[in-house]
């Protein structure tokens, strides 16, 4: 038996809410699929591209919240690149991933967001990406130890990492950081 | 010819070759580079995930330094750093509430309109693509080599306005012109899953073995690729590919100014080429012709 969906006043604004916060219309989108066809990582994604840009226009907040789908985005814009509606899909993922970590939401490959966190901290403490400190960030955070130690040793042996930061730019960068945070809460 | 050069993060460290192989290749070809001083990162696949605002501001910071040094054409080999910078220009003018918060975040103006070249471009125009062949020293003829482009360098097409997005041909045309059997295949511009390299790693070795796999499917000796997203999971992942799925792949994987550089002449150590973690030395040294085999290319060209 198909389930009715229950569609609020709340819930319909959700397509308002993902264009105020990243500027893409997921109104434009006529359910085609090619996004999904494109889509490299589709078969790991529990929604389809396509399936989560329709539940967003069904304002159906709590699925698309609990969907792994933008978290597996590769960002690779395969599906962007192939809507005849040209809506900006990869820019929706993003989109309602910020909108999460600013409702402070769970997200389902968590991670994702751990990276994105350890990143921007990496970038705010040295200016520029100092991958050893970004690693072991990385390990601290998502408590993975001993993934890719074998290929970070040979990594290592071959001098392809730079064994102590630089600072070049890290005061300019922590400022504008500090900036944006302030923009973005006013 | 004279360009501001910003070579990003990845290239002062994990991919330190293609910076190298790049400027060596720059100074044969008479392409004079002045590296954008103070730059900073350029937020990379880490920032847009976390706020549009910050992944705009980080290339703007260091485009307003192109603009002050008096400059406003920058040319980028790093394809990640390409597609932020272009994105970061394309956001500004697309919004205007965002290029005031750019501005008040960075305390500079926003130059939205420096041109942010990829060198491929350059490389497979002319002049420079003429010039490529007459300066080739070592005859490659015997090398088969598949093109990849990936993701960042050809969309969003709009945005990057980079080659032909569906099918690119610069990479080949540069193969071509220094000698190289440049091969067909369908997995040009396939994603590798570079932005989970540490995040998702199993996500990135599947996807990058497919790729591998398609290359040998059409018979390539290496890949030549421009992105060190991209070489990085290629290269590196090949051990774990064969955890997964029982075979080591053993493709060197190139930066196409590695092979540029070799063909010009250049030893291996001035090209890194022992920095892959997949051997790329030998396919070189056994396909070379010795003596003077290599000039009957810059001949036949001509």
């Amino acid at each position: 038996m198909t389930e009715p969906i229950q569609i609020d006043e709340k819930g319909a604004r959700l397509s308002d809410a993902v264009a105020a916060a990243g500027g893409i219309d997921v109104s434009h989108c006529y359910q085609c699929g090619k996004c999904s066809t494109g889509c490299p990582l589709a078969h790991e994604m529990d929604l389809k591209p396509t399936q989560l840009m329709h539940a967003i226009q069904l304002g159906l907040k709590d699925v698309v919240y609990n969907s792994k789908t933008m978290w597996l985005c590769a960002s690779c814009h395969t599906c962007s690149a192939h809507c005849p509606q040209d809506v900006d899909i990869a820019e929706v993922m993003d989109t309602v991933k910020i909108m999460m970590m600013r409702e402070k939401k769970t997200p389902k490959v968590p991670e994702v967001l751990k990276l994105s966190k350890c990143f921007v901290q990496n970038l705010k403490w040295f200016g520029r990406m100092y991958e050893m400190g970004l690693v072991g960030m990385l390990k601290l955070r998502t408590g993975k130890f001993t993934q890719d130690m074998e290929m970070g040793m040979k990594m290592l042996k071959k001098g392809k990492f730079n064994l102590l930061p630089r600072f070049t730019g890290a005061r300019a960068v922590r400022k504008i950081i500090k900036r944006v945070r302030k923009l973005e809460m006013s | 010819m004279k360009y501001a050069y910003y070579p990003g993060c990845s290239l002062h460290s994990t991919a330190r070759e293609f910076d190298k192989s790049f400027r060596a290749v720059c100074k044969i070809l008479g392409v004079e580079l002045v590296e954008i001083e103070n730059w900073v990162c350029c937020g990379a696949a880490g920032a847009h995930g976390v706020s549009k605002l910050l992944a705009t501001a980080l290339p703007m910071t260091s485009l307003a330094l192109l603009a002050e040094m008096g400059m406003d054409e920058v040319i980028v080999p790093c394809a990640e750093c390409f597609n932020k910078l272009k994105t970061a220009q394309h956001s500004v003018k697309a919004d205007k509430k965002l290029r005031r918060d750019v501005v008040k975040a960075i305390h500079k103006d926003c130059n939205e309109e420096a041109k942010v070249i990829h060198p491929l471009t350059i490389f497979a125009e002319e002049p420079l693509i003429s010039k490529i062949p007459t300066l080739v020293k070592r005859d490659l003829s015997g090398l088969k080599v598949v093109s990849y482009y990936g993701c960042l360098l050809t969309r969003p097409p709009k945005i990057t306005q980079f080659d032909i997005a569906e099918n690119p041909v610069s990479m080949d045309k540069v193969l071509k012109a220094i000698g190289i059997t440049s091969l067909d295949w369908s997995h040009k511009t396939i994603c590798c899953g570079g932005s989970f390299a540490l995040s998702k790693p199993d996500l990135a070795v599947n996807l990058s073995h497919k790729i591998i796999e398609d290359a040998k499917a059409v018979g390539a000796d290496a890949i030549a690729a421009a992105c060190p997203m991209c070489h990085a999971n290629l290269d590196t992942r090949q051990c774990d590919m064969e955890k997964a799925f029982g075979t080591h792949p053993q493709m060197p994987i190139l930066y196409i100014t590695q092979l540029m550089g070799y063909s010009f002449g250049l030893s291996p150590e001035e090209l890194l080429l022992d920095k892959h973690l997949t051997d790329a030395e030998s396919i070189l040294k056994k396909v070379t012709k010795p003596g003077e085999a290599a000039l009957s290319v810059a001949n036949e060209v001509k």
